[in-house]
């Protein structure tokens, strides 16, 4: 109980200052029936800092860390290799023991820094705006479907077969709440993007079209003959980015006419951590601001006339318009937030471009590596930092049969589709930095045995 | 973009209205202004050694980026300095008392944050096939357990992202319950001290919003909410303790009419911190329940999040908790991430996040937990009460405490402006607070009460410390009753002084553009 300050003398002599002989007199408004006397049966008492530690030690052990072992896995989050500056400053407590900058004379750091962020993610992404972060990837784009549902008064949302499954899922649990209408579908192991198809879907109920860009399979495909077609029909085109890092490679969703555009930003300073916490990325063209769900910080002056910033357009959010808010969010993802703009600002146009490049060119080599393999296939000649590889035996227990091997050679479609009998050996393989050529090399010779 | 731009702030825009004289640089000693990257870094410059480029065959087609991003670049050493220079200007709960009432800022301990960052939790994948991540499974469903024994319920969810996500979590299992009886009803009853998430997170799922009014006295008023039910309610978001800092003493009856006209209870945890190992909301009757880990369980909320929002479930709403669960089979622990993977699991309504909730806040969660175990959780919800009626007792001579004669509070007092001088309000003596090195309390939340200020000191303040606060607001509100002028312009000692919120509102500058403030405002 090393965290708790009171001595029993304080108890004491502050239940003298209320008036109160116990501490049970302070919760006299609990019911007879409800109250707890004792200890709750089933669980320990108090441990030693030694103790957790040890406890949660031989957890973590049990556990196959991506770091320490060939690793080729992504599908909406990916390894980077984070400098060791970015973690030691977001542990400065200034920053991660502050709360939501609601006194901003006294939370300038913050401020300042999410005024950053919002730069450099609406220049990232392509946007004019962009907010102070979602929780994660998947939820800012249900969000977003339901921001342009707001901006359009209409309900159908047309999605990519390219977008990831999980988002999917989360915005197939929203829609059928909200009276949203999701048009999806599960993709076909093609080697083009599903655009024409979108295009020619598009109709005047339509208020959004959803695509991923790189896609769930590793597919880019130029968005602005899909951004005209919804201009044509007044329908919002929402793009939404796993992999900021391809950004420093590819032209931005913003540049292609997106009016939304969200995403993920693990990549950049955040980690794996088993999907979570993550960092929502949500940017959108200036016309949209007062519909856009989140925290938006501003610039100002102060009483003095120094610059200064503060949490602004609130009048969009919860705690003013309570039902009629444009989303119930509350809590973003500061930290994370914090986060991946170190990151950023350690990698700066050069660096992004850079890192950007590597990445391209590996998964380049790894996917020409592979694909000269017996019963190895590339699906997708056209991405950033992730292919798909169609095997000739089903992929979910070879990925298995390569993790006993120490081995993490990707994502079987079959875990991401599991009613899909046509994407059961498909193969998503994600390479970065993190990965060598060696790691490339065990995986080759891997999977050429498993498939033999 | 422009290399180099010093010009964002100017020694000559003002001396901070003390007897300081203005410097050079702007900085004053240890307060230090910090320009934005914007106008420091460059497109040239690099903080990081970038890999070897690989050899291979560029396959980005016609879309290989042309334009350039605008992302300016700063050296190691200059955004170590940055980024320390920022953090200088914040106030956290390292630094000092942190009294901010429904938001409950505690102690951070840092072996929370050792356990979160240990490789076999931080550096996982969450599609790893599930036999690699065993451990990781292995705690979620720990932490489950003490979740559900402490609330008393029969199942939790952890994906939720936050508390307000946790809160769409239980209404949208009340609605799928309700949907699967082929019960359309369209209404959530939601009290007016209930938090402005409550309202919102209703109308997201679908929900027409109808307002409870409070009684005189601060809590539920059960006649007027019995009057209300009917077959159109679908259920009640109720949080307990509540925002006015007192227990719902009601919420088992309340429960109980619910229950027989049909309908759901939603309880806002948020608040759980001031009962936990004394009360279990599952004895109330409670259906649904998000607990805030981050604030219950301190983990640390990094200037506005991450947080973590799990909801424990009653029996009757288990079958439709979301996915994805974490389970105990014979071969080890099984992540169940589909809506027909098990009987029991057929009604669930899809997922929320993409993959399984927040692992790191998780691992903080339950090193928070193991520290204290079962007989420290209980020492936590006495002692948080005790410091927020020991405040409450201390200060109603001096401010208006306008539930001060219905009980005693739970983890937060109330308080309000009403005896305050004309002209002075909550506003001033929260910039006041801040001149005497506090963070000031909540204001003007909860909105039943006028010029409210909610003040939460958790279990982890000192007697010493309650005590320094404790006068420095009595002090702040002498000045406030006697209409000392000099508060109306706190804070002077800020790194700012009051900033100007309207015309940030009105004129909305949200990314950095090359223009100085005046012209990119127009």
């Amino acid at each position: 109980m090393r965290y708790l300050p009171l001595t029993t003398d304080d108890r004491s002599a502050m239940l003298a200052t209320i008036g109160a002989a116990s501490i049970d007199d302070l919760f006299v408004d609990v019911p007879q029936a409800a109250r707890l006397d004792g200890p709750i049966h089933g669980l320990p008492g108090h441990a030693s800092e030694l103790a957790v530690e040890r406890h949660l030690t031989a957890l973590a052990r049990q556990n196959t860390v991506a770091g320490e072992v060939p690793f080729f896995l992504g599908c909406g989050a990916y390894r980077h290799h984070v400098p060791a500056s970015v973690d030691h400053l977001i542990q400065r407590g200034e920053f991660l023991t502050a709360y939501t900058p609601y006194q901003p004379e006294i939370a300038q750091g913050t401020l300042q820094m999410l005024f950053e962020f919002q730069t450099q993610v609406a220049r990232l992404l392509g946007t004019d705006v962009a907010n102070a972060s979602m929780y994660d990837g998947s939820t800012a784009c249900w969000e977003a479907i339901t921001m342009a549902r707001r901006v359009t008064k209409r309900a159908k949302a047309i999605v990519s077969s390219g977008l990831h499954p999980h988002y999917v899922s989360v915005a197939n649990t929203m829609a059928k709440f909200t009276g949203d209408v999701l048009e999806t579908a599960a993709p076909t192991l093609d080697a083009d993007p599903d655009t024409a198809d979108l295009i020619a879907r598009i109709d005047d109920d339509t208020s959004c079209v959803v695509v991923q860009y790189p896609d769930i399979l590793g597919r880019i495909g130029d968005l602005s003959e899909l951004a005209a077609a919804c201009q044509v029909k007044k329908a919002l085109l929402i793009a939404v980015v796993t992999e900021p890092v391809a950004l420093g490679a590819i032209r931005s969703p913003g540049e292609m006419g997106a009016d939304i555009v969200v995403g993920e930003g693990q990549s950049l300073g955040v980690g794996l951590q088993f999907g979570g916490p993550y960092v929502g990325l949500f940017g959108c063209k200036e016309k949209y601001v007062r519909q856009m769900p989140g925290r938006l910080c501003g610039q100002t002056q102060d009483a003095e006339g120094k610059r200064g910033f503060v949490l602004t357009l609130s009048t969009r959010e919860q705690h003013i318009r309570r039902e009629k808010a444009t989303s119930n969010i509350c809590t973003n993802s500061g930290l994370c937030a914090l986060a991946f703009s170190i990151h950023m600002t350690l990698l700066g146009e050069k660096g992004l471009r850079g890192l950007a490049e590597a990445n391209h060119l590996a998964a380049s080599a790894a996917a020409d590596r592979l694909a000269q393999l017996a019963g190895v296939e590339l699906v997708t000649p056209t991405f950033f930092n992730e292919f798909t590889l169609k095997l000739s035996k089903e992929a979910r227990p070879v990925v298995r049969t390569l993790a006993d091997r120490g081995i993490l050679a990707g994502v079987s479609l079959g875990r991401l589709y599991p009613d899909a009998p046509d994407l059961q050996n498909g193969l998503v393989v994600a390479v970065t930095e993190t990965a060598t050529a060696q790691d490339v090399e065990a995986l080759a010779r891997a999977l050429e045995e498993v498939l033999a | 973009m422009s290399a180099i731009n010093q010009s964002g702030w100017k020694p000559e825009m003002g001396s901070g209205g003390t007897a300081a004289a203005a410097t050079f640089t702007g900085n004053r000693a240890l307060m230090l202004e910090e320009a934005l990257i914007f106008e420091i870094g460059s497109d040239t410059t690099c903080g990081v050694d970038l890999p070897e480029t690989p050899k291979g065959t560029s396959r980005l087609g016609k879309l290989a980026r042309a334009k350039p991003i605008g992302l300016p670049g700063l050296s190691e050493p200059e955004t170590v300095r940055h980024y320390t220079r920022l953090s200088r200007q914040n106030y956290g709960i390292d630094l000092g008392f942190f009294p901010l009432g429904s938001c409950t800022m505690k102690h951070n301990p840092r072996l929370n944050e050792k356990m979160a960052r240990l490789p076999g939790f931080a550096d996982i994948h969450p599609l790893q096939p599930v036999d690699t991540v065993q451990g990781a499974l292995g705690l979620i469903h720990e932490l489950q357990h003490w979740l559900v024994t402490l609330t008393g319920m029969d199942s939790v969810a952890m994906s939720p992202k936050a508390g307000a996500h946790g809160e769409l979590c239980g209404i949208l299992a009340i609605r799928a319950a309700l949907e699967a009886r082929g019960d359309a009803r369209q209404v959530i009853l939601v009290p007016e001290s209930a938090h402005g998430t409550n309202p919102a997170t209703a109308a997201f799922a679908g929900y027409k919003v109808e307002d409870v009014p409070a009684t005189p006295e601060g809590r539920v008023d059960v006649a007027a909410m019995k009057a209300r039910l009917g077959p159109d309610v679908a259920g009640v978001m109720i949080t307990n303790p509540n925002t006015c800092g007192l227990f719902e003493r009601d919420l088992r009856e309340i429960s109980d009419m619910v229950h027989a006209a049909g309908g759901f209870v939603y309880c806002d945890g948020a608040n759980f911190n001031a009962i936990v190992g004394r009360v279990r909301p599952g004895d109330l009757g409670v259906d649904a329940m998000h607990i805030n880990l981050h604030k219950t369980f301190s983990t640390p909320h990094g200037g506005g999040g991450p947080g973590s929002g799990p909801v424990v479930f009653s029996k009757a709403l288990t079958p439709f908790a979301p996915l994805p669960f974490v389970e105990k089979t014979d071969e080890g622990f099984a992540l169940v991430e589909e809506e027909n993977a098990q009987d029991h699991h057929a009604s669930a309504f899809g997922r929320m996040v993409a993959f399984h909730g927040q692992m790191g806040m998780f691992t903080r969660a339950l090193s928070y937990i193991m520290s204290h175990g079962a007989d420290g959780l209980r020492q936590v919800a006495e002692d948080a009460v005790l410091n927020a009626n020991y405040v409450l007792r201390s200060l109603e001579g001096t401010l208006d405490a306008p539930f001060a004669g219905s009980g005693p509070c739970m983890h937060e007092a109330l308080l309000s402006d009403d005896n305050l001088a004309e002209g002075f309000s909550t506003l001033d003596v929260a910039k006041g607070l801040i001149d005497e090195g506090f963070h000031p309390m909540t204001v003007y939340f909860p909105l039943v009460v006028h010029g409210a200020m909610l003040v939460e000191p958790t279990e982890t303040e000192s007697k010493a410390a309650l005590d320094q606060f404790i006068g420095a607001l009595r002090s702040v509100a002498e000045r406030a009753k006697a209409a000392d002028p000099s508060l109306k312009s706190a804070p002077h000692f800020a790194p700012r002084r009051r900033l100007d919120e309207t015309l940030a509102a009105r004129k909305p500058v949200l990314v950095w553009k090359d223009a100085p403030l005046a012209e990119a405002a127009e």
